[in-house]
């Protein structure tokens, strides 16, 4: 009885905290979509309520719309984290597949220098790949930024991927050889499709920190065609920072995609999360 | 490393060069070569449009030249104190919110975690805004919430003022980013076996005891990995800092932390040219600081805890 009374006013405390934080770390964000559809004064006066219907007002979407070009923006976020990402996956699974399968001299010393590449910021490299951007003719290009984040990348794919490469079944692999698949039909037929989960989780940790860089974007693409969301945002919230129903429409349109894409996402994640972290 | 059995004859087996060769040319090409094309860079200067070899020169100017040293040092002390805050602030609470979700049987579990990790999916600039709005004095969002329960007389323009301002911006990062040490040691804690919780209830030890003294040690590892995360995303920051305050890092250079410095010199500012060299040369400074932080990771902190384990 005294034993079920304490575990109760233990639990109880255990929800008061998560809950607090689960407000804290919700209430910026809620606060700035739900502000984002009212009228200046609607923010100013009362800005912790819903907008109503003589607060309502989308003046910020249209400051937004007329003035920001965020179909561009959006759309080169969209080619860049998609082409990243798919060559991350394939060239990354490439060479996990050639380190794991096959013995063959500097194997150990190769797999040694692509890890290296988890631990140190390719951020560092920055004045150096601004020089190799100018000479390629490559700056104010997408392609730029698809080659450095698809760098960036592929150690932390190469890793992941190896380890789960290892535990395909040797037997399915010989079997195939047997038949007379080629080496590179073994790897597409046979052994990728059984790795799709770890894909997958490659793919979500790929991805966000693709998307959210200001970074490259900002030192190798600023022009106004090449701008990805995170740049076009960040331009456009310092030109208009005054503008408090653009600031506000601008970071809402900026979370929502994410925030949409977490949902879906979320269970991948926080699996794939959980799952590197107990090896 | 299990191998696998060598059929093949001594011949180039040319599929594993295919299989090899796209991700090590972007990756060398893109990554390893601009490093250490970086570091190179270092060692020179421009003079006349000419890179001309100095030595360690720049590694001087900037360690004792009265125009670099002050900002240097301004920017290295900073950027340590960015990190004493994660250290002390962010993890603690993550390592609590992880023991708080471990607890079995709690409800509401998933809503939980799924909500505190958001801000971690977010970018700096929505991130840095968002806050910038919140505890600006135009829009009193934190003063009257502050009124509720009767601090108000404790706001402050946090941001803007030169004491505070370094201080508010690491615990916005560490509001964002609460979410990794949490996830982290939560499985951690879940892949502690039953037995040995059952094997500690038997001898009497519960709640508190329990965690201090049976999971605590079993989690250690993962703290360790926290910790070097945390020290190689700080000492590599930038977006937060040049999104909130822009590239001075004002106000009057309070906030400044290594990356911003490195973009600055790099790009040049008001009437301040741009300088690749001394650019570089900062770079190539955090990257001995990122190196020296990992590799004393690698061999004191894992080598030591391996040792604990068994």
């Amino acid at each position: 009885m005294k034993s079920a009374r304490r575990s109760l006013s233990r639990s109880l405390s255990s929800h008061l905290i998560l809950g607090g934080f689960t407000l804290l770390a919700l209430f910026p964000m809620a606060l700035i979509v739900i502000n984002s559809f009212k009228s200046r004064s609607g923010i100013f006066n009362a800005p912790l309520a819903l907008p109503n219907s003589q607060t309502f007002s989308t003046i910020g979407y249209d400051t937004v719309w007329a003035q920001g070009d965020f179909v561009l923006y959006f759309q080169n976020s969209l080619i860049v984290t998609i082409a990243s990402l798919f060559c991350v996956l394939l060239f990354g699974a490439m060479a996990a597949f050639a380190l794991t399968e096959y013995r063959f001299r500097l194997n150990t010393l190769t797999a040694i220098f692509i890890t290296l590449g988890i631990m140190i910021p390719i951020r560092l490299g920055t004045v150096a790949i601004l020089r190799l951007m100018v000479d390629l003719g490559l700056v104010n290009t997408l392609t730029s930024l698809i080659l450095v984040y698809t760098a960036q990348g592929i150690p932390l794919a190469v890793f992941i991927l190896s380890e789960f490469m290892r535990q395909v079944s040797d037997d399915l692999k010989n079997a195939g050889r047997i038949d007379g698949l080629s080496e590179y039909r073994i790897f597409f037929i046979l052994v990728l499709p059984l790795v799709r989960p770890a894909l997958a989780t490659v793919a979500v940790f790929t991805m966000i920190p693709i998307w959210n860089d200001l970074w490259f974007p900002l030192i190798l693409a600023p022009a106004e065609a090449s701008k990805t969301v995170t740049l076009g945002a960040q331009v456009f919230i310092g030109q208009f920072i005054t503008n408090w129903n653009a600031v506000l429409a601008a970071l809402s349109l900026a979370i929502l995609p994410v925030l949409i894409l977490y949902m879906i996402f979320s269970k991948q994640l926080i699996k794939g999360i959980t799952a590197g972290a107990v090896k | 490393m299990q191998h696998k059995r060598q059929k093949t004859k001594p011949k180039i087996r040319w599929h594993i060069l295919v299989f090899l060769a796209p991700a090590l040319i972007i990756y060398t090409l893109f990554m390893i070569y601009p490093l250490a094309g970086t570091m190179e860079l270092s060692l020179f200067t421009s003079q006349n449009n000419k890179d001309v070899f100095i030595g360690l020169d720049n590694f001087k100017t900037l360690f004792s030249d009265e125009r670099w040293a002050k900002d240097f040092w301004n920017a290295l002390l900073n950027n340590t104190w960015f990190f004493l805050i994660h250290m002390l602030v962010q993890n603690p609470i993550g390592i609590l919110l992880a023991a708080l979700l471990s607890a079995p049987a709690l409800r509401f579990k998933t809503f939980y975690r799924t909500s505190i990790f958001i801000p971690t999916i977010l970018s700096f600039v929505i991130v840095g805004f968002a806050w910038k709005l919140i505890l600006s004095n135009l829009w009193g969002i934190a003063p009257s919430l502050m009124d509720i329960v009767g601090l108000k007389s404790f706001f402050q323009p946090w941001l803007g003022r030169e004491a505070t301002a370094l201080t508010t911006l690491s615990l916005i990062s560490v509001w964002q980013f609460v979410g990794i040490p949490m996830m982290l040691i939560y499985a951690a804690l879940l892949s502690i076996p039953d037995e040995i919780i059952e094997a500690a209830e038997l001898d009497g030890l519960k709640g508190m005891s329990q965690f201090w003294k049976i999971k605590l040690p079993l989690i250690l590892p993962s703290i360790g990995i926290i910790s070097i995360l945390t020290f190689v995303g700080n000492f590599n920051a930038f977006d937060l800092i040049y999104t909130t305050q822009g590239a001075l890092a004002g106000p009057d250079f309070s906030t400044d932390i290594l990356g911003t410095f490195m973009f600055r010199t790099f790009f040049g500012f008001q009437l301040q040219q741009g300088d690749p060299n001394m650019g570089a040369t900062i770079a190539s400074i955090m990257f001995f600081i990122i190196l020296i932080g990992v590799s004393a990771y690698l061999f004191f902190v894992q080598r030591r805890l391996q040792r604990y384990q068994m």
